[in-house]
């Protein structure tokens, strides 16, 4: 554990050391000249005791008044794009050394570690590039939407960015989460902190226009055409295959606002598709075109990636839902609690399958739970920020969290999810994670199963 | 307010109820596409190939294009680990027997490669002719497609040396693909109609359960696995991931000179970060050759050459081939002539 007398706000314990145990006394009694005298015998010990005397009295923050409180601060629109205190330049976007050969082809992992509630800040939203990002120009970017064969949509047509954003919108809050997420973590433990095993997550209030009313506006016939494939317009010109029920039901929505601004260019900007509940591929960004079809497209991202190796030796192919899952945030591996006492232990649950329900926490890996606090209002299909509170007695702790969504479905454990799929699928790690914590504070990552 | 007019804002405002979004066209929100546009965008090849544009190549066509555009990140037989994982290896003429790659079924299988996986050719046509080469992507002609898709498949013993493949074939060769029955979609994870409703999958059943025990739920809390000393330290000094401040900190993972390194300000310096916006880094490894030389081996190179600068500067700016090998560099017109200067002499300094 660190030395809690330097942490800020922690008042210097008061100097008995320095005095006799006869000149403690006295002092007790009301004799003060006593300690008057004594300062005058300890000479050149002057300084030690008078610096104490100051933190006797309270708080040096709090006593000498600090220049923010003394000084004329800066002008309105200093910085007219706002950017965070200059004491926040810990909580970055990262890579994971190793996991992938080139920047353009990678991931960079949100920190989850430090964030509050459920809004990722735009400025720090998981990035999963597979050919660069690009900053497509607004003016000249274009959404196409025709059909695989002319019966299935009457009329193909082009949208301008001026025109979609004239279009009835919605604005709703949703995760997005990676299929790969916590994939480095299918054999055993691999990454030190919640950033590299969680990161690839984030979640963000999104406004667009529901794809159906586009596909109607083109004259879709639905009976005919039951999936779409979605394009973008980068250099990947990623896409994927989505069942026309998840349009149909007015889930699926082209954004172009995040957040509140427009996209950022690494999260698709002017255009991305949100398919609420499954996983980040599937909302192709730079959106150029839709497709709609009677047949799925086995692209190469559901034909040779984001498909789940079983024991079998058999691939699944089309899995899309991102399963119920939660993560205790704070504290979580990498980090050292500061003292025993009081924390407010915090986390992330989610489900692809709607609303979470329920969201319970374990402080002995497993053996016993209780349900936490959940922020609401609950949202569908969003990250559901939960607490709860505990004491730390400084003995050792393994801390775990499990979430149940409105399905019923409740979180599995490592040992339950590898019985079923094994160690080598790569995407869709759902599993209970636990944080062990020892004497030291320290937290590290650890597998219950 | 006339009667007449009331009625019809009552009977617009009962529209409105029912429902929010309905409108008979949105007047003057976008037009029809144009045949040569579809045409331009439509590019997608679906495993009945449809989509499929007509051509043909042959396999030595292909050795020689996959020499000229691809061997340089992926390897001359496809088989390089350096800028993504191999291509092609793990198969057997047994696996195109069976069209299941047996390392799959022994669990004996070093490198999932691309063969070893995909089960429909037109998922790599479909590929290659929209995103490669990385660099330079939706580039390639059908034919080229094809002689590269020929050599490929020849690599991978699927086809002889001699072979052609055409759109008239193609769907032939797909029924030889080493992995072709190695796919399932019998799962509870696909967010659309099961496959006994016409859909994909089990209509979303899941295939792990746990249930909510709340107390006394085992007797022993086995630990599977903890995380390793290398991993601990394998991702920079973690008291920089997380704040100075609050409930907790971050724990120090370095010590001493190392630490000091990684508390320079976090994130790349402002010279990469201009090199990652202009595009060479795609290129360019700092300390690694991708498909041009490694800086590090530039500034080797030019080290001692007083005019180094401006020679680079000319070459950035015009692009160019054969100081290094015979692919070209692209020319950089598009980049602002201070931001190659700077780049060029961060290349010369060490590109740090
Ligand atoms: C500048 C480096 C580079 C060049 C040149 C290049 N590729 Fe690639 N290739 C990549 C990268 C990086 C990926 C992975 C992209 C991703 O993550 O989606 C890739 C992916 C692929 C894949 C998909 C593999 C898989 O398992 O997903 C195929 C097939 C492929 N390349 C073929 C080619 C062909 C054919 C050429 C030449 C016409 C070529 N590449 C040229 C870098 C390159
Ligand atoms: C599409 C790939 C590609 C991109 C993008 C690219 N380069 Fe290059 N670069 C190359 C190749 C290939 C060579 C080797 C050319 C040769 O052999 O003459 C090269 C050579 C160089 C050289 C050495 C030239 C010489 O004559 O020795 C420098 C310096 C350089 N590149 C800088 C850059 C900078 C700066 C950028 C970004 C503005 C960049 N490159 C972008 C492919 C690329």
């Amino acid at each position: 554990m660190g030395d809690i007398s330097k942490q800020p706000g922690h008042l210097q314990p008061a100097p008995e050391s320095f005095l006799t145990e006869a000149e403690v006394q006295a002092i007790a009694a009301g004799r003060r000249s006593f300690l008057r005298k004594s300062f005058l015998a300890a000479g050149a010990a002057m300084v030690a005791p008078m610096a104490a005397r100051a933190t006797e009295a309270g708080d040096p923050e709090i006593l000498n008044l600090p220049t923010w409180s003394t000084t004329l601060g800066k002008p309105v629109a200093t910085n007219p794009y706002g950017i965070p205190s200059q004491y926040e330049s810990q909580l970055l976007r990262r890579e994971s050394p190793g996991l992938t050969r080139v920047g353009g082809a990678s991931v960079s992992f949100c920190p989850l570690q430090g964030l509050f509630g459920i809004i990722t800040p735009s400025g720090l939203h998981f990035e999963r590039h597979h050919q660069g990002w690009q900053d497509v120009d607004p003016a000249r970017h274009r959404l196409m939407i025709n059909g695989s064969d002319p019966a299935f949509l009457k009329s193909p047509k082009v949208y301008t960015m001026d025109q979609l954003m004239r279009l009835p919108s919605v604005s709703r809050i949703h995760f997005i989460e990676c299929g790969a997420n916590t994939g480095l973590e299918w054999g055993n433990v691999a990454v030190p902190t919640v950033q590299y095993t969680h990161g690839m997550l984030s979640c963000s209030e999104f406004t667009g226009v529901p794809l159906k009313l586009l596909l109607e506006d083109c004259g879709v016939d639905y009976k005919k055409a039951r999936y779409v494939l979605a394009e973008g317009a980068d250099g990947s010109s990623m896409t994927r295959t989505i069942p026309m029920e998840m349009v149909e039901n007015g889930e699926v929505f082209v954004a172009y606002g995040m957040n509140g601004e427009m996209l950022r260019p690494e999260n698709g900007y002017p255009l991305r598709l949100v398919v609420p509940g499954v996983q980040g591929v599937s909302w192709v960004k730079w959106l150029r075109r839709i497709e709609v079809g009677d047949k799925p497209y086995a692209t190469k991202d559901e034909a040779v990636h984001y498909i789940d190796l079983l024991p079998s030796g058999l691939h699944r192919q089309y899995t899309s839902v991102q399963e119920c899952k939660s993560v205790i945030t704070t504290p979580s591996g990498g980090q050292r609690l500061l003292e025993k006492g009081f924390y407010n232990v915090s986390g992330l649950a989610w489900s692809g399958r709607g609303r979470i329900k329920q969201v319970d926490v374990s402080f002995d890996g497993g053996i016993n739970w209780k349900t936490a606090r959940i922020e609401g209002p609950v949202q569908n299909k969003a990250l559901t920020r939960f607490n709860i509170n505990w004491v730390w007695d400084g003995k050792p702790a393994i801390l775990q969290s499990r979430a149940i969504d409105e399905t019923g479905y409740v979180q599995p454990s490592y040992g339950q999810l590898r019985e079923v799929r094994g160690t080598k699928s790569i995407y869709h790690n759902n599993a209970i994670q636990s944080w062990k914590i020892v004497e030291s504070g320290e937290v590290s990552n650890v597998q219950v199963l | 307010m006339s009667r007449f007019s009331k009625s019809i804002l009552v009977l617009a405002l009962a529209g409105a109820a029912t429902s929010a979004f309905a409108f008979d066209n949105f007047s003057g929100i976008g037009r029809l596409a144009t045949p040569a546009e579809v045409k331009a965008w439509d590019i997608d090849v679906r495993p009945d190939f449809k989509g499929l544009p007509k051509g043909s190549g042959n396999v030595d066509r292909g050795t020689e294009l996959f020499e000229e555009k691809c061997a340089s990140c992926h390897g001359s037989f496809g088989e390089s680990n350096e800028v993504f994982t191999p291509l092609i290896g793990g198969t057997t003429p047994a696996d195109v027997k069976n069209g299941r790659v047996g390392g799959f079924l022994t669990g004996d299988i070093p490198q999932r490669t691309t063969f070893t996986k995909v089960a429909t050719i037109s998922t790599v046509f479909d590929y290659i002719q929209r995103a490669m080469p990385w660099t330079a992507p939706k580039s390639l002609k059908p034919d080229e497609v094809y002689a590269i898709m020929a050599y490929f498949l020849n690599l991978a013993e699927i086809v002889p040396a001699d072979f052609v493949l055409s759109d008239q074939n193609i769907a032939e060769v797909q029924k030889k693909m080493p992995n072709r029955n190695g796919m399932t979609t019998d799962h509870g994870m696909w967010p659309g109609p099961s496959a006994a409703k016409g859909g994909i999958g089990n209509g979303g059943k899941p295939d792990v359960k746990n249930t909510a025990c709340m107390s006394n739920c085992k007797k022993e809390v086995r630990i599977g696995s903890v995380l390793p000393d290398y991993a601990r330290t394998a991702h920079g000094n973690l008291e920089e991931q997380n704040r100075s401040f609050g409930p907790v900190r971050g724990v120090r993972t370095v010590d001493g000179d190392a630490a000091a390194v990684s508390a320079k300000p976090a994130g790349p310096s402002a010279e990469t970060a201009l090199a990652t916006n202009s595009g060479c880094l795609g290129c360019h490894g700092t300390n690694n050759k991708i498909v041009g030389p490694g800086f590090n081996e530039v500034q080797a190179r030019y080290k001692d050459q007083a005019d180094a600068e401006s020679r680079l500067f000319d070459k950035v700016k015009a692009g160019g081939q054969g100081v290094w090998g015979s692919i070209p560099m692209p020319p950089h017109g598009h980049v602002k002539d201070e931001d190659i200067k700077t780049l060029v002499k961060w290349i010369l300094s060490g590109a740090k």
